[in-house]
Parts: C-alpha cells; structure tokens; sequence
C-alpha cells in the first residue's frame, strides 16, 4: 500500500428510511471513493436493514436508493463488513441481503461477494484497525 | 430558467440541468446539447443512452472514472477510455453528457 | 492503538452506549456527552452497565453533567469528569475516534 493511502471505514447503525444519514452515508462514500482511498462500510445495529433487499418506495413517495448499493462495486468499494449478531437479534440472515459483488481486476473480472458476515469481537477489531472511522 | 423544445418549457437549475428528471426527450436532449454546443452524432448518443440506462440501473449518475470502466466493459477500449470520451464532450464527458441525458450531476463529481 | 469512543445518546432511549461497550477494545476510553451524560447518573442501570464493564476509561463532560443537574452527589464512580479543554485533551492523545450517533 503506498504512503498517503488511510484506511477508511463508514459505520452504518441506522435504518434506511427513519433519518437521512443511510442516504447521505451511501453518497459520502460515493464521493469519497473518487480520492482512490482504501474504504470499508460496516453495517451494525439498525444499519444491516439498509441492506435487506426488496425495498420499494413508491408508496411512501421517497427516492429507492436501494440499487445504488448495487454500484458501490463500480467504484471499488468491495470491502462490506455487517455484523452477525445484530441480524440475528433482528431476525435477520444473510440471505436476507442485497446481493453486492465487485468484479476483481486481479483475477480476470471474475465476479465476486463484497459482503463479509463478521462477528461483534471481529467488527470491533476491524474498528480498531482503521484508520478513520466516519460514523453515520 | 428554462429550455424551449418546440414552445414547451423544460425548467432547469442554475448550472442547466433539468429540475424534473421525468421532462427528458430526445427533442429536449438537442437542444441542451445546443447550448453545450455539442453537435449530437451516433457516438454522442451512444455514450447519452449509456448514462440514462446506468441511471435507469443504478439511480445515479456515475462518475468519470466509473463511467470509463463501464464503457470499457461493454464497447471496449477503444470507446472505454477519457480520450474518446472528452472529444465528444470536451467540457467533461460526466457533467455535458448527463446533462444532455437529462440526469443530475454525477455523483462523486468534485 | 485506543479509540476515543463518543456517545452522545441517553442510553435510555438508544441503544448506542451498549453497542458501543459492546465494540470497545481495552484501554479505548469512553466519553459521554450531551443527553450520553445521563448513563451517568448512580443507580440506574446504564451506570451500572458502566461499572461492569473493565479495562476502559470512562470520562463524562462536565457543561453537559451541569446543565442536567447531574451533581457529584448524584455521579456514579469511576467516570472522570472533564471540561472542554480534557475532552480536547482525551482526542489528542487517543489514536482516533469514533461516534455513536
């Protein structure tokens, strides 16, 4: 890794549509991704159900920024770390979730899961090992 | 702030991008690329229609360098790179092209 | 390598204070601010929670304790009560921070 590159990580802990920050965590990270920086997200508490798959919003008159997750591979954000046991005190799995993939350049563009289910003592050690935490 | 199309007014925001996405045609897509003075080619619709169907996917505008990719990915190096794609929009292929498409302004454009 | 960890919520209605002892490392330090402050408060059950937890710091802002009526008399034990220039102090001398919003 070469020298000037910090290692970033977004923290998500709230629902999607309950208070604006899932929406404007989503295009910070967008943004962020154009100074080529190493990013993870991480998804705890009330964040993983930013990532449950099925959403519309068509009633509730609200933009669906549902797909967008889908492009944070596009801008090679491929490091998405959510939190075993706060989908399962939600009832939760993982087959709940977005299906979110990147493609690796290093390996052909083979296609490949940008989600990691982490334990509660593993997301606090990826915490510890970052070097700014962005909380949203 | 408005474009005129055929005597129909199409409001726009100071920068003239369109304030609803919903009022983009074709018709709509020459007359922003008038003003830009870009004059529409195949290639220039080729990248246009590129951006609204990304939209249509993604629900945003993608940035240059994640617009070069995708391109890259479906019509090949030869249209996938920033040279091709600043001689058709030479004011910015993101920002003059989604605002031709009728798209807001890319996001992770600074 | 300790975290300033910053939680500004009353554990009373959020959850944020017990997510976050559930992600502090040892030797992290705990600061609570703004309605963070009414963990503080002896006998209830957030500062009980505190008590139980080990190898942290906890560290309160006094304007916020004040302003709340939370007294010394009323301060559960082992949270240090800090001003505006300690609460600067505990940034600087932690390696990063992070907020529980």
């Amino acid at each position: 890794m070469s020298e000037g590159i910090k290692k970033f990580l977004y923290v998500n802990r709230k629902a999607p549509h309950g208070t604006i920050y899932a929406l404007e965590a989503l295009e910070v990270v967008l943004i962020g991704a154009a100074f080529e920086q190493d990013v993870s997200l991480a998804f705890l508490d009330d964040g993983v159900f930013q990532l449950v798959k099925g959403w519309d919003t068509k009633e509730l008159g609200s933009k669906n920024f549902a797909p967008t997750y889908m492009a944070l591979g596009d801008y090679d954000v491929s490091k998405i770390y959510v939190e075993k046991e706060s989908l399962e005190e939600r009832g939760l799995s993982e087959d709940d979730l977005m299906e979110l993939t990147y493609e690796d350049e290093d390996d052909d563009w083979a296609e490949k899961s940008s989600i990691h289910i982490v334990s509660r003592e593993e997301m606090a050690r990826l915490m510890a090992a970052n070097d700014v935490i962005l909380s949203f | 702030m408005a474009y005129d199309v055929n005597g129909t007014t199409v409001e726009h925001d100071e920068e003239g991008y369109i304030t609803n996405l919903s009022d983009w045609t074709k018709e709509l897509a020459e007359v922003i690329a008038k003003e830009e003075n870009v004059d529409m080619t195949d290639e220039h619709w080729e990248v246009v229609n590129f951006l609204r169907e990304y939209y249509d996917e993604y629900q945003i505008a993608p940035a240059i360098r994640v617009l070069v990719k995708a391109m890259k990915k479906k019509f090949g190096p030869e249209k996938g790179n920033n040279k091709y794609l600043y001689e058709l929009f030479p004011y910015g292929p993101a920002k003059q092209a989604c605002k031709i498409a009728g798209l807001p302004k890319p996001t992770g454009c600074v | 390598m300790a975290m300033l960890h910053i939680v500004n919520k009353s554990p009373y209605e959020k959850g944020a204070l017990e997510s976050c002892l559930n992600h502090a490392l040892e030797g992290d330090t705990v600061i609570l601010i703004e309605d963070g402050v009414y963990a503080c408060v002896k006998g209830g059950r957030a500062a009980n929670a505190l008590a139980s937890v080990k190898g942290i710091r906890f560290a309160a802002l006094s304007a916020d304790l004040k302003a709340r009526g939370i007294g010394e008399d009323k301060m559960t034990e082992g949270v240090d009560v800090v001003d505006y220039g300690g609460f600067v102090d505990l940034v600087t001398s932690c390696d990063k921070t992070e907020s529980w919003l």
